[in-house]
């Protein structure tokens, strides 16, 4: 009875937890990307204060905790990775101003604070890989007509759309089918790919600044309520010895 | 030696007696604990009770201290569970334990639930602790509804939108209803204001309340069990259930072992998987509320997707909302709808069982379809009709089906 107790609340439970639909965003490419690799944080810290920040902020997070988290000292940080007058306890904010942002673009830069979670990883290495030049400049296969031009283009190279034109249903449709590199940029495919995946570490690791701690501490909590579900079994089994006689 | 811990004992006796004499507590403590008999043949069903008590005392406590950093104000709240996550020693730890702990809640009460379902817990004389129960059901979906619209997410925004303008199906009135629950012409400060206000005042008062009641209901008419034998009818020289034991000191360490092993599974979730896939903790809801964006799909929490999936089975929106308002209020008439002479499904024909299996299936497939924005019209119909066949035609094969003989005692 109680073996097919348990099998029904299995399937129930089980049942409620598989729901799990496909992809929200189509086919993504795994960004492979480890938060957990302290050189590829300090890498894609660097990477983006040069390349992101000048229109992105990050208003949750601050200077002074990439210290610990990074493993930099106070003026490694300044100097590398905090432009202009900034003390470190400031949060990590473009010195674009919101106003000029929307003016410029049509919509002001968003706040990069937490896309990592909001987007997923995979979507922000697709999406900075996904740039191609167009006769009216730059478009992605990810996000159709991005306010945002391609800024990592010297690094990357400058990518052209592979189209197909073909009929559907009766309908001529022109697909982009590859992306080309048409002029390489100051890294190769395999090198802008893992520049691309610093990024993405990094902008993981602002999401959640907790995620660099919570799994260790939780393998400790996880073997103390081990152990503790073990012996409150024993004294379960010790005081029920006289019900179940 | 001796005569200190005399004069210890003494002094600890007469407050105990000036206690008792005032407060009753050892009376308490018996009527409750040590002398509360609950019938030896427990299974694992019967754990979530117990657990539905963890984690609501989990929420109180999380949700104290989440309480002290939180500012339910529209312009700051998104920011403030921010630095909750990031500059709040053990900020994000209090959160996850709050933000996973009222998704296992619901995991809990509807196992819980579907125990009672199973066992007919709710047969007389255990009428008042089901309605009792059913009642903190319905509260508990107020609260987690509200708690939901706190971090003022996009679909903490959206959400309370949708689930807000379905009172505007009440004919005549539904508008202005609408405007005086919202406190605006739209979702916004006034509303946020009032949702922590209910969510972390009024609310849990009632819940701690209902839950008091639900447990003096559950203590006045003695537990049902697996069997659903009556336990009081064979009783002892002393007056004791012959297949009752004491509570405590039995099942407080049974119980301890079972709220050790779903901690187990609680601690994996919060320090390893917090999102769970995006059902505890939505991936749009990491973007601030925007009022001028509206998201493409806006599903309600994996916990009330099974309701959401019998709206959207109906096409008029006053029926719709009818409908699913009316899925969770028939559970108040299961005690009446049920004529079955035997409570447990051990002693009852393969049509309770179906009956059972069929509902779980619907239940569970309803909350599947609830998730998705283009689930065909025919299953939503389909498995909502079964829904409430369940409900319906109960009288019907609990009046007609052969049960089998109950044993005097409990078995196993």
């Amino acid at each position: 009875m109680i073996y097919r107790n348990l099998l029904c609340g299995l399937a129930l439970l089980l049942g409620s937890g598989l729901v799990m639909a496909a992809g929200k965003y189509g086919n993504l490419d795994q960004a492979g990307s480890n938060v957990f690799d302290r050189a590829s944080l300090q890498r894609g810290a660097a990477l983006f204060v040069n390349y992101c920040m000048g229109c992105h902020s990050m208003q949750f997070m601050r200077y002074q905790r990439l210290t610990d988290d990074l493993g930099l000292s106070e003026e490694e940080v300044l100097e590398f990775l905090a432009f202009g007058d900034q003390d470190l306890s400031n949060y990590m904010k473009s010195a674009m101003r919101y106003e000029d942002g929307e003016a410029w673009f049509g919509k002001a830069p968003p706040d990069l604070s937490l896309t990592a979670r909001s987007r997923s990883p995979d979507w922000i290495y697709t999406f900075l890989r996904s740039y191609y030049l167009t006769e009216d400049g730059w478009n992605n296969t990810v996000l159709e007509n991005p306010a945002m031009p391609h800024v990592l283009w010297d690094l990357q190279g400058v990518q052209r759309a592979i189209t197909e034109t073909r009929e559907v249903n009766g309908e001529v449709r022109t697909e982009i089918i590859s992306l080309e590199l048409d002029r390489a940029g100051a890294l190769s495919a395999a090198e802008f790919d893992g520049a691309v995946r610093d990024i993405v570490a990094f902008m993981e690791y602002v999401a959640e600044p907790a995620i660099l701690v919570r799994q260790r501490i939780g393998i400790w909590v996880m073997l103390f309520l081990a152990l503790f579900t073990f012996l409150s079994y024993l004294l379960y089994q010790e005081f029920w010895k006289d019900v179940k006689k | 030696m001796a005569k200190p811990a005399s004069a210890l004992a003494k002094g600890v006796a007469s407050v105990n007696t000036w206690v008792n004499e005032r407060a009753g507590v050892d009376e308490f403590y018996k009527k409750h604990l040590s002398e509360y008999y609950a019938p030896k043949n427990f299974n694992l069903w019967y754990f979530f009770g117990s657990l539905s008590l963890l984690v609501l005392v989990n929420q109180l406590l999380t949700g104290i201290f989440l309480t002290m950093h939180y500012k339910p104000d529209a312009e700051t709240a998104f920011a403030s569970v921010e630095f909750i996550m990031r500059d709040v020693e053990w900020g994000w730890l209090i959160r996850y334990m709050h933000s996973t702990g009222a998704s296992l809640f619901f995991v809990v009460v509807y196992l819980h639930m579907f125990r009672a379902l199973m066992y007919g817990s709710y047969q007389k004389p255990r009428e008042l602790v089901w309605i009792l129960g059913v009642t903190i059901y319905l509260v508990l979906m107020a609260e987690s509804f509200m708690g939901y619209v706190l971090p003022w997410g996009q679909m903490s925004y959206w959400g309370a939108q949708v689930i807000i303008s379905l009172f505007g199906a009440v004919p005549y009135v539904g508008e202005a209803l609408v405007e005086w629950i919202r406190g605006d012409y739209f979702v916004a400060d006034a509303t946020l204001n009032r949702f922590f206000a209910l969510h972390v005042v009024a609310l849990p008062l009632v819940l701690v309340g209902l839950v008091v009641l639900h447990l003096a209901a559950l203590h006045e008419v003695g537990s049902n069990n697996p069997d659903g034998v009556d336990i009081k009818a064979k009783k002892d020289d002393n007056g004791r259930p012959l297949d009752g034991i004491p509570f405590h000191p039995y099942y407080t360490v049974k119980d301890i072992f079972g709220a050790a092993f779903f901690l187990l599974i609680a601690a994996f979730i919060i320090f390893f998987w917090p999102e769970f896939g995006g059902y505890f903790l939505k991936p749009d809801n990491f973007v601030e509320a925007n009022p001028l964006v509206t998201p493409d799909h806006i599903p309600p929490v994996w916990y009330f997707t099974p309701f959401y999936a019998i709206l959207q089975a109906v096409p008029d929106k006053l029926m719709g909302v009818v409908l699913m308002g009316a899925a969770v209020m028939i559970l108040y008439l299961v005690p009446w709808l049920d004529r079955s002479p035997v409570r447990s499904i051990r002693y009852r024909s393969w049509m309770s069982k179906l009956a059972l299996a069929l509902f779980v299936v619907a239940f569970v497939r309803l909350g599947m379809l609830g998730l998705s924005q283009d689930s065909s019209t025919f299953e939503l119909r389909l498995w909502t009709f079964i829904y409430f066949a369940f409900f319906i035609l109960m009288p019907i094969w609990t009046s007609f089906e052969k049960t089998k003989p109950v044993p005097e005692r409990v078995t196993s």
